[in-house]
């Protein structure tokens, strides 16, 4: 699945040079369920947005799913992304001026899927998320926690490999976070494989595995045998 | 075209967004499609006009005109034409068929009755007819024999007749021409206004009688039409005719001709070429205001992509390729500018149709489907080529960089 290999990443700014990964090496197999943990500024982020495919290491190798994603173009990583990956951003990141519906409906549309199937499969998803009667609202007049349902419908709609959420519950206060989170051991249990950044100790009490990064490099990796209830 | 509709609609949702701002960027494409299409159906209704006007005038029709330049105006020593110049078109150049000069009698006051105008005088053959195309609707035209026998006869135009309170029927009425009393003997067909100028205020009298009319001393200013038998002849005849003439006038080799032989539709040409200057000076002024269209859509579309950094992000964190942002910017600034190219033309018609019934006598504007889908075809393409530069841009944003955009 996930193979990273002395990836590191450095800023350059100005004269400084910024260190925010130097060095990981991890492997993330099918059907984990992980929580990436760390300190603010220990590079959680920016590791996520090289595992989702949205930024490039300066050195080291990224295998996804037995490809090496360095030698792909810029069009090939658009499809790995549309295809591979399913994001949900702490601050939602849902197109303003579309309805959540056709939030959903927007990745397909770049797998070039016909309109009436792509709106059968967005309905699909959001009822999945239990947002069947929220279908034409936008997303400034649904809640926080409505509106990232919606982005995880949307991360999930094309059946993605891997679901990565940066601090999906960030934004939110702590009874719609554990709406999410029960959604997230839901599609774990049905086989996705989850990768979760968060600082909270009780978000990262649903994952199986907890990966701490310091200073951009991994201090911490421990797998618990099974779930607490 | 399933990415074509769906970028279609992304384009209109943002448009929509921003309605007013979108009108005020479309503002220089509106007024310069606008512009053409007021211009062109004047002038293209104009043209149908004075073409439908001209259509009856044989195209066999060829004439004769002494050319004066400068110099000649200056020094007072004006070319003409002489009766030579007549007898040769008739008796030595073969394929032409009939010959009519006209001489134009100066300074003549017509009066009827107590009234005076001053109408265009000349006079002509009985061949005039028939070269000219143009015939008595009331009465007879001008005869041989009125020619052989200098009878003080006249033909007038309709403009005369009213002007001078002729009866309706003027024929056997007594003009005075100058100092001789004229019998009219027949009043010619109605030719109209051609710009707001009568085309019947003339009156023809034997082209003997017009000759005796004038003084000795005076240049007689004359034309000569005449027609070729077989039209497919025409510019071998022309040919023979300019050499003929040449000879006549002992102008030396080398010498340029100081008279000119062209087809009688030289006046739809001429208006053709007027026409051909408006529609250059038109393009030149639209192309500006297209320009400056264009650039402001340019502008519009550089902050649109600023301000939608982040969204653009999460069409690429979502799977869009470069091609695919960079065909949802350029469609956007394509309709955007055909928006404002379509409201322009709705304008512009309008505008045409208003001006048009304005000024009294004016043909009614009149502007073909082509310019239409000509003006819609090329504010859209302004908006294109304008858009590649935002479009290119926001195609080639860092996903993870837009996505930070604050
Ligand atoms: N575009 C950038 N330019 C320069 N430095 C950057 C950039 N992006 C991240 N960094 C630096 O990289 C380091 C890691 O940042 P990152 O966003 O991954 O932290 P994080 O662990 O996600 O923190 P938080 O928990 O606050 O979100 C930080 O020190 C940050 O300043
Ligand atoms: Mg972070």
């Amino acid at each position: 699945m996930i193979d990273l290999r002395g990836i590191t990443k450095r800023y350059q700014m100005g004269e400084e040079t910024v260190i925010a990964l130097a060095g990981i090496d991890l492997f993330i197999g099918k059907n984990e369920y992980v929580a990436l943990i760390g300190p603010s500024g220990s590079g959680k982020s920016t590791l996520m947005n090289l595992i989702g495919c949205l930024d490039s290491a300066t050195e080291g190798q990224y295998i996804l799913n037995d490809r090496d994603t360095s030698s792909l173009t810029e069009d090939e990583l658009a499809a790995v992304r549309n295809k591979e990956i399913g994001f949900v951003f702490q601050s939602f990141h849902l197109l303003p001026r579309q309805s959540a519906l056709q939030n959903v409906m927007q990745p397909l549309m770049y797998r070039r899927m016909p309109d009436a199937e792509r709106r059968r499969l967005a309905k699909e998803s959001l009822a999945n998320v239990g947002l069947s009667d929220r279908l034409g609202h936008l997303p400034n007049q649904l809640s926080g926690g409505q509106r990232q349902r919606v982005a995880v419908a949307r991360a999930l709609v094309g059946h993605p490999s891997i679901l990565l959420a940066d601090e999906p519950t960030g934004n939110l206060d702590s009874r719609t976070s554990s709406e999410i989170m029960a959604l997230f051991d839901a599609l774990h249990s049905n086989g996705q494989t989850v990768v979760v950044v968060t600082h909270e100790p009780d978000i990262a009490a649903h994952c199986q595995r907890t990966i701490r990064v310091f200073d951009g490099c991994v201090t911490e990796d421990f797998k618990k045998l099974s779930r607490v209830t | 075209m399933n990415i074509f509709k769906e970028a279609f609609r992304a384009a209109l949702t943002s448009l929509n967004a921003h309605r007013m701002r979108s009108l005020l960027t479309t503002l220089g494409i509106l007024i310069g499609t606008a512009a053409v299409i007021a211009v062109v159906s004047l002038l293209q209704g104009l043209s149908d006009s004075i073409a439908s006007q001209f259509s009856d005038l044989g195209g066999n029709t060829l004439s004769l005109k002494a050319v004066n330049d400068q110099d000649n105006f200056r020094r007072r020593r004006l070319n003409t034409l002489s009766i030579s110049d007549v007898d040769i078109l008739q008796y030595q150049v073969t394929g032409i068929e009939r010959v009519a000069p006209s001489l134009m009698v100066n300074n003549s006051i017509v009066s009827y009755k107590g009234r005076s105008i001053s109408p265009q005088v000349f006079g002509t053959n009985t061949e005039y007819q028939l070269v000219q195309n143009r015939y008595p609707s009331v009465g007879r035209f001008i005869t041989e024999s009125d020619d052989k026998g200098s009878r003080r006869v006249a033909v007038i135009g309709e403009k005369v007749r009213d002007e001078l309170k002729l009866p309706n029927n003027p024929v056997d009425e007594y003009l005075l021409v100058g100092n001789e009393w004229f019998k009219i003997v027949g009043m010619m067909e109605k030719q109209g206004e051609i710009l707001g100028f009568s085309q019947d205020n003339y009156v023809i009298i034997p082209f003997s009688v017009g000759r005796s009319m004038m003084g000795v001393f005076e240049r007689p200013y004359m034309e000569v039409s005449f027609t070729v038998g077989n039209l497919l002849e025409i510019n071998a005849v022309r040919e023979r005719a300019l050499r003929a003439i040449r000879n006549s006038r002992h102008l030396q080799p080398g010498k340029e001709d100081d008279f000119k032989i062209e087809a009688a539709d030289s006046f739809v040409k001429q208006f053709n070429k007027i026409t051909g200057i408006a529609t250059a000076v038109l393009a030149g002024i639209v192309s500006i205001s297209l320009l400056v269209g264009g650039i402001g859509i340019m502008n519009i579309m550089l902050v649109s992509v600023t301000e939608r950094t982040r969204e653009i992000g999460i069409l690429k964190a979502l799977g869009a390729t470069r091609r695919d942002i960079l065909l949802q910017f350029l469609l956007e600034a394509a309709l955007l500018s055909l928006f404002g190219g379509l409201i322009g033309i709705v304008i512009g018609l309008l505008a045409g149709l208003g001006i048009a019934s304005l000024i009294p006598e004016f043909p009614p504007a009149h502007v073909p489907f082509w310019v239409i889908a000509l003006a819609a075809g090329f504010s859209a393409l302004v908006g294109v080529i304008f858009g590649i530069a935002p479009a290119s841009k926001a195609a080639s944003l860092d996903p993870i960089e837009a996505l930070r955009y604050e």
